[in-house]
């Protein structure tokens, strides 16, 4: 059966350069990202570094925003600005090399400080999928911020400065069909099974299994079998406590024909099976949350096709009184067909359930006045494949945060070994340089004053949250003066990578983005994240 | 020095800063000033190993922190499936070595920078060359490669009556990536855990049983091993050894394996899949290497000018879920096989059993040794005997009918040293063998 090789679709160019990360995100993810638009606001090292982590896996479009023009330091700290660059558009040069990473990405770029921007056209911002923020200043921060929020564009806001940096999320609402849990049990359903699968596992008489057909039966069958011995012999009930479970596992031990023969590859797998799949099988509280969420009870017209999904995808629940099954099942030793067939039964009513709550979902989208195409079948079942993994994220206001008291940040406060105490002093470091438009420290001769004054500011801070002001080390503070905003590129290059990765996800709408503050020290070489 | 001392003012500005000013949380032997910029710059040597997705970020990283003497060793040629993270290749460089288009791209970009390339595997030098090094820094996929490197600088350490002489020392910095998880660490050698102390934090590669892959397949790379390893022997269309890198191979591959899965009822087949177990491919993307290489460079730099305390000595990295960093000490494993100096022995319960082959399959199975294809050696009666060697030919052929031989037949006794050696260290492991049951000797 040689025939001339096929031209397989996966084998053109784009596939190929993309294959490591379509492995993770898969085509779907591919594809949201290649129609993305990604806004840089300032070329510095740490914002050129994030947009190169992004162009090279093959966003749609960036564009820069940046009216400063490119400095000696520059030239030090940022691979993408060169020395014949400097005095030019910083925007400009940073474009004009990012480019070259990648001949499928667009990029164009605005001479001009951002809030020069925003006041000449309002709505600039808001025609991209993520803004990126770096250096930026407070008093541009914060219109742009609350510009962002109502928009609903999520928003990354960095800092890098000598050994230390954060980034900081903000999004009104993301939402995540696949979350990409790391260890997930498997979707068995044995104590409710579905009438094919029931009669399906039935059909085999697991004790009196001749010694050939013994290695062949699939675990799933076999703790079945024993499960409803043990449910029979103990009132219907499901094992719950370690000592029910034990005596399952032990019901499937004994069932060996000789003493002294080893247990089989496939009953060894039953065992280990007992305790992560003979659960009652229930919806998971957070999947619940959602489902009980007013964006799903309270559709309307404006209504995403995640909410509109979930709506149908709540009816089933409460019908069913569980989440569709997955519909894949683990490996287990068997012979082909035991496992095909039983693989086959899952696969088939996770396609059954799919397709009724595609059904209802169209239904309820036409009722609400949407246009027809706005569901998508292979969405739906991408849904219901993924809907113990649904994530929904409600942020707050980066201006929020800076306007009011932040109770969560002085409950950090109290252990003496937490990032907080960066966080605080980076947003000293915020005011420092809105009060007197320069980094503390940026002269040498400076250090030690401007120690006093970015301690002045942090009391401040402090004193409005209602934290005592001593809590903060003078070392702690003299260690931010002394870098003088200083750039490093490895800890900007680090910061980078994980910035470019939360813009992935916010793009893709697969992993679980932070929540909400993240602070790096590269002086110990660890982090933290914080809710603010 | 080929700055002016003018564009070297402003240009470095960002590293005078950090490395020309105390600092409360500095090293305690970190004396701010001018000449740590100098030693970087001047005279500080490092070797980066691998050129690819940590290799040049590591080279960008290292350049921009000031570090001028780098040299960057790697064997492989430039694939079209780089090009979504090696950001210092273009199509146009696709064939030519990562090594050689990696430096000259930063030596152009960056200023003053001389990487120098080696084309070549990291086995092609001896300790002459690893000597003239201050750190090494690893960007490698390879565990084997990593352990190779270990022992290199293992074997460089001196020591005097017992006490390993400080300055022999040369810091291993290690980094590795896989999809969105990532690791770095400093390593001592001599002094911190080494690759070889931890070997049991690399888990064993997924292997199938071999009556699953013949008779009873249920996965789609249950039908791509069949075809991998029981097809391709028996038809063996191009009269060669598979090439998971020729279009036709992978294709013939996929084809066969779709018809086996098609005749078992499996789905799931698909060429990327056929790829990806072929090839044994690691999923990559440009962020976690940023984020990996910019952690082991933030390190190098911290060796180099001692302007912080290095990590110690692990950190683990991953950002599906949020992004989530943990520093931990790893511990010096005390029987090391690569850097303890504490003498291996073997305990043998059965020589009078056990052939050669079970020996050699315990030190390529078993968790403490994890070897590729040892050969072995021994003395019998203070002469040297070849016990088995499989990688040149001629000797193999002479030596393997030891194979199906005992221990006992093949002369060893209680106390014998049996000298190993593998891939996986350059240097050759003395292993001293006892048999407990005395009365099993001959
Ligand atoms: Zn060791």
């Amino acid at each position: 059966m040689s025939s001339p090789s096929p031209k397989s679709p996966e084998q053109n160019d784009k596939n190929k350069k993309y294959d490591r990360q379509l492995r993770l995100w898969g085509d779907h993810g591919q594809k949201l990202l290649e129609s993305s638009k990604v806004c840089l606001i300032n070329a510095t090292a740490l914002g050129t570094e994030i947009l190169k982590s992004l162009v090279l896996p093959g966003i749609g479009a960036f564009t820069i925003v940046d009216g400063e023009k490119v400095t000696e330091e520059d030239v030090g700290s940022n691979f993408f600005l060169d020395e014949f660059h400097i005095g030019t558009s910083r925007a400009q040069a940073a474009t004009e090399t990012l480019l070259e990473l990648n001949p499928d990405v667009r990029g164009d770029y605005i001479d001009d400080f951002p809030d020069h921007v925003m006041s000449q056209t309002q709505d600039f911002f808001n025609h991209f999928n993520v803004v990126i923020a770096t250096a930026l200043p407070e008093k541009v921060l914060m219109p742009l911020s609350k510009q962002l929020w109502s928009a609903n564009i999520p928003l990354l806001v960095c800092r890098s400065v000598g050994f230390l940096g954060y980034v900081r999320l903000q999004i009104r609402e993301h939402t995540v069909i696949e979350a990409h849990p790391d260890n997930e049990a498997p979707d068995l359903q044995l104590d409710r099974p579905w009438p094919l699968l029931r009669e399906h596992l039935e059909q085999t008489d697991v004790p009196n299994l001749g010694t050939k057909e013994r290695s062949h039966v699939p675990a799933l069958t076999i703790l079945y079998y024993y499960l409803q011995q043990y449910r029979n012999e103990n009132g219907g009930l499901l094992p719950k406590t370690y000592s029910d479970k034990e005596k399952l596992r032990n019901m499937i031990r004994d069932s060996l024909p000789n003493e002294n023969d080893i247990l089989e590859e496939n009953y060894e797998q039953a065992v280990k099976l007992v305790n992560v799949c003979v659960n009652c099988t229930r919806v998971p509280n957070h999947i619940q949350k959602i489902l009980d969420d007013e964006f799903c009870t309270n559709l309307t017209s404006e209504s995403s096709p995640f909410w509109v999904i979930c709506a149908a995808l709540r009816e089933m629940v409460q019908s069913e009184g569980a989440l569709p099954v997955r519909g894949s099942l683990p490996d287990m030793a068997a012979d082909t067909t035991s496992f095909i067939s039983l693989q086959q039964l899952y696969m088939r009513q996770a396609q059954s359930q799919a397709e009724s709550i595609y059904r209802r979902a169209m239904q309820i989208s036409r009722a609400l006045g949407q246009s027809p195409d706005s569901i998508s079948e292979t969405e739906v079942k991408l849904f219901c494949k993924h809907a113990s993994e649904l994530q929904v994220f409600r942020g707050n206001c980066v201006a929020d945060e800076y306007q009011t008291s932040s109770p969560s940040a002085s409950l950090h406060l109290e252990d003496p070994e937490s990032l907080m105490f960066y966080y605080v002093i980076l947003r000293g470091l915020e005011s420092f340089i809105s009060e007197y438009n320069t980094y503390p420290g940026q002269f040498d001769d400076h250090v030690e004053p401007d120690v006093l004054k970015l301690k002045t500011l942090i009391g401040k801070l402090l004193t409005d949250w209602g934290c005592p002001t001593l809590v903060i080390s003078d070392d702690r503070v003299h260690e931010v003066c002394r870098y003088g905003g200083a750039e490093l590129h490895s800890v900007s290059a680090m910061l980078a990578g994980c910035t470019a990765h939360e813009a992935i996800k916010l793009i893709t709408h697969q992993y679980k983005p932070i929540n909400n503050t993240f602070i790096y020290d590269a002086i110990t070489s660890t982090s933290a994240t914080f809710v603010l | 020095m080929s700055d002016h001392q003018g564009v070297l003012q402003n240009r470095w500005g960002h590293l005078r800063k950090v490395l020309e000013r105390p600092g409360p949380f500095s090293h305690p032997e970190f004396e701010p000033s001018s000449e740590i910029l100098d030693f970087i710059m001047t005279t500080c040597k490092v070797l980066v190993i691998g050129a690819g997705g940590l290799g040049c970020e590591l080279l960008k990283d290292l350049s921009l922190m000031g570090f001028k003497q780098i040299h960057v060793i790697d064997m492989d040629i430039i694939e079209l499936s780089n090009l979504n993270r090696q950001f210092l290749f273009r199509h146009e460089d696709i064939g030519s070595s990562k090594a050689e288009v990696a430096a000259s791209f930063i030596n152009r970009k960056v200023k003053g920078c001389q990487v120098t390339p080696h084309y070549c595997k990291i086995q092609d030098y001896d300790e002459t060359f690893y000597r003239q090094f201050h750190i090494v820094v690893c960007g490698l996929d390879s565990i084997v490669a990593r352990r190779w490197i270990n022992g290199m600088l293992i074997s460089l350490l001196n020591y005097e009556d017992g006490t390993l002489d400080q300055t022999s020392i040369i810091p291993m910095i290690d980094g590795g990536t896989e999809g969105f998880k990532g690791h770095a660490r400093v390593i001592l050698p001599g002094v911190s855990a080494c690759i070889d102390c931890t070997l049991d934090l690399y888990p064993p590669q997924i292997t199938y049983p071999l009556c699953t892959i013949a008779n009873t397949p249920r996965l789609p790379e249950h039908c791509i091993e069949y075809v991998k390893i029981i097809l391709w022997p028996k038809e063996n269309p191009w009269g060669t050894a598979i090439d998971g890198d020729d279009p036709q191979h992978v294709t013939w591959i996929y084809e066969k394996s779709l018809e086996r899965a098609s005749q078992f009822n499996i789905a799931g087949v698909t060429y990327r899949l056929v790829q990806g177990v072929v090839k044994n491919i690691i999923p990559a993307v440009a962020s976690t290497n940023a984020v990996i290489a910019a952690i082991c460079a933030t390190e190098v730099f911290k060796l180099a000018t001692s302007c912080c305390v290095p990590l110690n000595n692990y950190l683990v990295f991953n950002d599906v879920d949020g992004i989530y960093t943990y520093t931990f000490e790893a511990e010096k494993k005390e029987n090391c096989l690569a850097c303890s100096q504490i003498p291996q022995t073997l305990s043998i319960p059965d020589p009078d059993i056990m052939k050669l082959k079970n020996l050699i399959e315990l030190f390529c199975d078993s968790a403490a040794f994890q070897m590729k294809n040892p050969g072995l050696t021994t003395y019998v009666n203070g002469k040297n005997k070849t016990l088995y060697i499989s990688t040149i030919k001629s000797i193999e052929e002479q030596t393997r009918d030891n194979l199906n031989k005992t221990l006992l037949e093949l002369g060893l006794q209680d106390g014998s040293e049996v000298m190993v050696a593998d891939l996986t260290s350059p240097n050759v492991l003395t292993i001293r063998l006892k048999f407990p049951n005395k009365n099993v000797a001959s």
